[in-house]
């Protein structure tokens, strides 16, 4: 989103380092991220973009070798500064995992469950709406508005997905970050998500890691490829699958390696 | 090329049919042993649930007894019923000579007195009348009627005499003999006479000391568990934690004995003999078991639930107490029923903090003194008479059946808590 044309940054990284032990994953990333977009990080496997995205919500605090250097500025903030508390961090920062991890309760409780640690509905009726909104806002509320005290675990793959999608949705979350949705999914359930990630970038910044190059282009404003630890080239979408700079992007975008 | 390969083909399946043979075999030599086993115990064991009873005329005579007319309840109480109790026996032969006598009162349990009290008891109407009171025949006699005894011996090598068993064979063949299931093999304590002796305080001895044990141990074990698996920092001290605790658990269980004995009683003078202690040293036994158990089901679950809810920003503390702990329970709850089970079957300890002791009461609460099942099975195999042999197998049938109750119940909440994630 722009306001009088000027970009919106939400998300600024500088320079930032990840160690896990002795060995460097990523290299001095330096990456701005647009309010209200959609971002796309593609490379191949095991170039640092989910370490990169792991970094944001400081999900990395929970590997013991891994340590994180270089500032990350979410609304002007350091969220690597000690005085920064994770648990507010991450009622911001919401996160979707690669593979669908619904907790093994109800759909009521999947989705009431971050509303409920972070103190958001006064009452049972406050929360029935919470819930309610979620599952709309992630598609699935027509599908299980009638199930809604069973398992979780009882859905199908791309359900499960969306429910966790709704999970992450039901704290408002300023971003959202989202870690290969799809890759454990049918081309129906894929699309099924990618039409949401288009509605929810309305209200959320969302920051996508894919493998799928298709994707990328199909649902985000902005892309960063990262190669061996490095973000190579990063930009305007329609620009890193037109008319890269870099000729390692160019490679990977039309399947010359990765 | 290809009659080299058919021929490797069969070697291969020759090679997979021995195996299954070996398996099979090795399946068939344990099933032997265990029924060989089972049979062994269920053939000594049965006939102690069944107990021998003589059928005696007693004649409540008011005089005998030192009673005045109406006597009140509490001159009831007080009334001397050895004569009375004497004469019936010495009835049953009316020409007997005093040896004789004596052995016939040797016929029945030293409790015929209490007997005979506690049916005028009953029924106070009984005075100056003649009832037929079932009074419960000597271990011996007892052993003679179920056929375990080896009346062909000569007499002086015979705890039985001729004499007794003239009588005895008399009252059988008047029926006056009965078999009746042995409830106080269930409601008595222990007893020198084998004839008397129960479970009950060992029994309720390994209660107490069981329930002692999983309140000591569940807590402290679950706790330590989830500390080390969910918040200590994984560095050299926590390494060697870890290996203790597995070195905890096979240290042979007298050692703990010897701990209870020196620090319990020695150091903190804890009632010697009691649940309490029990329980506390077989608490030490049981925590690593947990310990592991609860480990390794926290262990089991996904690293995927942990980071969702991370992600939705719950506390280490809430992702533990929210998702794991409960998600894992299942798995902790069957190996502390394995962990207790191992621990009503721990011996060694026992005897080292005394409660060895011969305990003729039933313990009420965990202070009082008390056996347990295990130990109880080796006092009685230790005891000479023949009476005690059917004992011991009963009670290994008991403490058995014990077993498999609780190692059922693990099994049950294993199945039905167990919650499926994809």
């Amino acid at each position: 989103m722009r306001k009088n044309g000027v970009k919106m940054i939400k998300i600024k990284a500088k320079d930032v380092d990840v160690f896990y032990g002795k060995k460097q994953a990523l290299f001095n990333i330096s990456l701005d991220i647009e309010e209200n977009q959609v971002t796309a990080l593609i490379g191949p496997s095991g170039c640092g973009k989910s370490t990169f995205l792991r970094c944001l919500n400081r999900m990395n605090d929970v590997i013991d070798i891994c340590s994180v250097k270089g500032e990350i500025l979410i609304n002007d903030f350091n969220i690597n500064d000690k005085s920064c508390d994770v648990v507010r961090l991450r009622e911001k920062i919401g996160m979707v995992f690669q593979k669908p991890n619904p907790f093994p309760k109800t759909l009521y409780e999947n989705v009431s469950y971050g509303p409920t640690i972070h103190g958001m509905a006064q009452s049972k009726q406050e929360m029935d709406e919470i819930v309610e909104t979620s599952l709309k806002k992630a598609a699935l509320w027509e599908e299980v508005k009638d199930r809604l005290h069973e398992p979780g675990t009882g859905l199908s793959g791309g359900q499960q997905q969306r429910l966790c999608i709704a999970r992450a949705i039901s704290v408002r979350p300023e971003v959202i970050l989202m870690d290969e949705p799809c890759s454990a999914l049918d081309p129906i359930a894929t699309a099924q998500i990618e039409e949401l990630i288009d509605e929810l970038k309305k209200e959320h910044t969302i920051i996508i890691v894919t493998h799928s190059m298709a994707q990328a282009a199909r649902v985000s404003q902005n892309t960063g490829f990262f190669h061996l630890g490095q973000l190579i080239e990063h930009g305007s979408t329609d620009k890193i699958f037109k008319n890269p700079d870099n000729k390692k992007t160019q490679d990977y975008i039309t399947g010359r390696f990765g | 090329m290809n009659k080299n390969k058919e021929q490797l083909l069969n070697k291969r399946y020759k090679a997979e049919q021995r195996f299954r043979l070996y398996g099979l075999s090795a399946i068939f030599m344990a099933l032997l042993f265990l029924t060989i086993f089972i049979f062994k115990i269920f053939s000594t064991g049965y006939s102690a649930f069944q107990k021998t009873w003589l059928i005696v005329q007693v004649t409540f005579d008011a005089e005998l007894m030192m009673l005045d007319q109406n006597p009140s309840k509490e001159d009831l109480q007080d009334a001397d019923y050895y004569d009375i109790a004497l004469k019936s026996m010495a009835d049953l032969d009316p020409n007997a000579n005093e040896d004789q006598e004596n052995e016939l009162k040797r016929m029945v349990s030293y409790f015929f007195e209490k007997e005979i009290k506690n049916e005028l008891l009953n029924d106070p109407n009984l005075i100056g009348k003649t009832k037929e009171v079932y009074l419960t025949a000597s271990d011996d006699l007892d052993q003679v009627f179920k056929g375990n005894y080896p009346r062909d011996l000569p007499e002086d090598q015979r705890r039985v005499s001729d004499y007794q068993l003239k009588i005895f064979d008399q009252l059988v063949a008047n029926g006056k003999v009965e078999s009746k299931f042995n409830i106080s093999f269930f409601t008595n304590a222990d007893s020198r006479e084998a004839e008397l002796a129960g479970i009950a305080s060992s029994f309720m001895g390994s209660i107490f000391s069981i329930l002692v044990c999983l309140m000591i141990a569940f807590p402290v074990a679950v706790l330590a568990a989830i500390y080390l698996e969910e918040f200590a920092p994984k560095n050299r001290f926590t390494d060697f934690i870890e290996v203790n605790i597995n070195n905890l658990a096979a240290v042979p269980s007298i050692v703990f004995g010897l701990l209870g004995l020196g620090v319990l009683l020695a150091i903190f003078h804890l009632p010697r003999s009691t649940p309490l202690v029990g329980g506390i040293t077989l608490s030490l036994m049981t925590l690593p078991t947990i310990i592991i158990a609860a480990r390794a089901s926290l262990k089991a679950v996904p690293p995927s639930i942990r980071e969702a809810a991370l992600a939705m920003g719950a506390s280490r503390m809430q992702t533990t107490m929210h998702h794991t702990v409960p998600l894992s329970m299942p798995g902790t709850l069957s190996g502390t029923i394995i962990g207790l089970a191992q621990a009503l079957g721990e011996t060694a300890p026992l005897i080292l903090i005394g409660m060895v002791a011969f305990v003729n009461t039933i313990p009420g609460s965990p202070m009082d003194p008390a056996a347990s099942l295990p130990v109880q099975i080796y006092i009685w195999a230790e005891s000479a008479e023949r009476g005690f042999v059917e004992k011991v197998s009963a009670c290994i049938m008991v403490l058995l059946g014990f077993l498999i109750i609780m190692n059922l119940f693990a099994q049950i909440i294993r199945h039905k808590f167990e919650k499926k994630w994809s």
